[in-house]
């Protein structure tokens, strides 16, 4: 092979190269992410969570010695079956809008006698203690898997809370005069490697966000319940903490379940 | 005892998949808790699977797994019917086992 040819040569492979390059489509993070979603979805250890809170609704347990089986969660006493998917709705016996956990924290105190204090002092799992409220709010939450979300705001309650809620999500306050809405109201746009999910007008996005709660934390270690992530946003946000399961919270989970309305609800979902 | 692990087996083709969670803290003991005094080391050290009493897989774990771990395989030879047994031992020298019929 003389130069001419070697530089031919050269020539003929890094074309090739280039010409690779040049055809492969771009993989994207968010490509990877859900790829490694894919991946992990079988090993999904949020089901670990929705076990122990299948365990606790069947076992007796507070002061009453009683388990939960006969609480109601709007599809009559003990149907934990799709009863996610139609949650916040209105609760006659509480005269209440109430979200998934505030309906179980009105069970676990009426029906089991634990004292309120005892479940909203540490409403959250952490690293050192597992919480009861949340791994219950996982299991009946994963017994609405594959079904259609359906809120309904035929209620004028359900509708007020749907309407308080979508002002909570607009509402810029605090040190940094922030609203939900300054992160979750602009499509293509993220923070370090997540995508936001633009939630105010993006159907789609909205529903694949709601679906995916309660989840697994892959870098907290720990299943994450949907009050549990509103009340992270708020304190991204700088606002006071929350109180747990209250009306602001509760107001706002209508108005983004309902935006959710017509997905199929996904959860517990997996998450970075 | 440790807590439950969840497993599936299903063939295909011959081949059979083994799909394992198990449920462990998977402590590095590198960590330090909020007073600053490191968390023990616990994590699995050995993970073991047999098919109707023949081991088919044996691993050696350590402190690089992560909270919860995740383990597939295949294997050849397992039918419809048949027994995968999936055991695994810690640090701290607790240990368990569960059972799963290949679907």
């Amino acid at each position: 092979m003389n130069t001419n040819q070697i530089c031919k040569a050269v020539m003929v492979l890094s074309l090739t190269i280039g010409g690779a390059a040049w055809a492969e489509p771009e993989i994207t993070d968010s490509d990877r992410i859900a790829q490694y979603r894919e991946m992990i979805s079988d090993g999904n250890p949020a089901e670990f969570d929705e076990m122990r809170g299948e365990e606790l609704w069947k076992t007796p347990g507070g002061p009453n010695k009683v388990s939960l089986e006969k609480c109601d969660l709007g599809k009559g006493k003990g149907v934990v079956k799709g009863a996610y998917a139609e949650m916040p709705r209105y609760f006659k016996d509480t005269k209440k809008v109430q979200d998934l956990e505030s309906r179980l924290l009105t069970c676990m105190t009426t029906l089991q006698g634990i004292p309120e204090e005892q479940i909203t002092a540490k409403p959250f799992a952490s690293d050192k203690k597992e919480s009861d409220i949340s791994s219950l709010a996982s299991y009946v939450a994963g017994q609405s898997k594959g079904m259609k979300m359906k809120v309904s705001t035929k209620h004028p309650k359900v509708k007020e809370a749907y309407e308080i809620g979508k002002r909570i999500f607009n509402y810029r306050a605090g040190p940094y005069d922030f609203a939900c809405s300054t992160c979750h109201a602009t499509s293509g746009v993220r923070i370090r490697m997540q995508d936001l999910p633009n939630m105010r007008s993006s159907k789609k996005d909205a529903q694949a966000a709601y679906t995916s709660w309660p989840a697994y934390r892959v870098s907290q270690g720990l299943t994450r319940s949907f009050q549990w992530r509103l009340n992270d946003c708020f304190r991204q946000q700088r606002f006071p903490e929350p109180k747990f399961a209250s009306e602001a919270t509760i107001a706002l989970t209508t108005y983004l379940a309902v935006s959710a309305n017509g997905a199929e609800y996904a959860g517990p979902g997996l998450k970075r | 005892m440790g807590k439950p692990m969840k497993i599936r087996a299903s063939v295909k083709e011959g081949m059979t998949e083994v799909k394992i969670l198990m449920q462990h803290d998977m402590e590095t003991g590198l960590r330090k808790d909020a007073d600053g005094n490191l968390i023990p080391a616990w994590f699995i050290t050995e993970v073991k699977a047999e098919y109707e009493g023949r081991i088919v897989l044996e691993a050696q774990f350590g402190q690089s797994i992560s909270k919860n771990p995740y383990l597939m395989f295949m294997f050849k030879g397992g039918s419809a019917g048949g027994k995968v047994k999936v055991s695994w031992v810690d640090n701290k020298g607790d240990s368990r086992s569960d059972e799963v019929t290949i679907s």
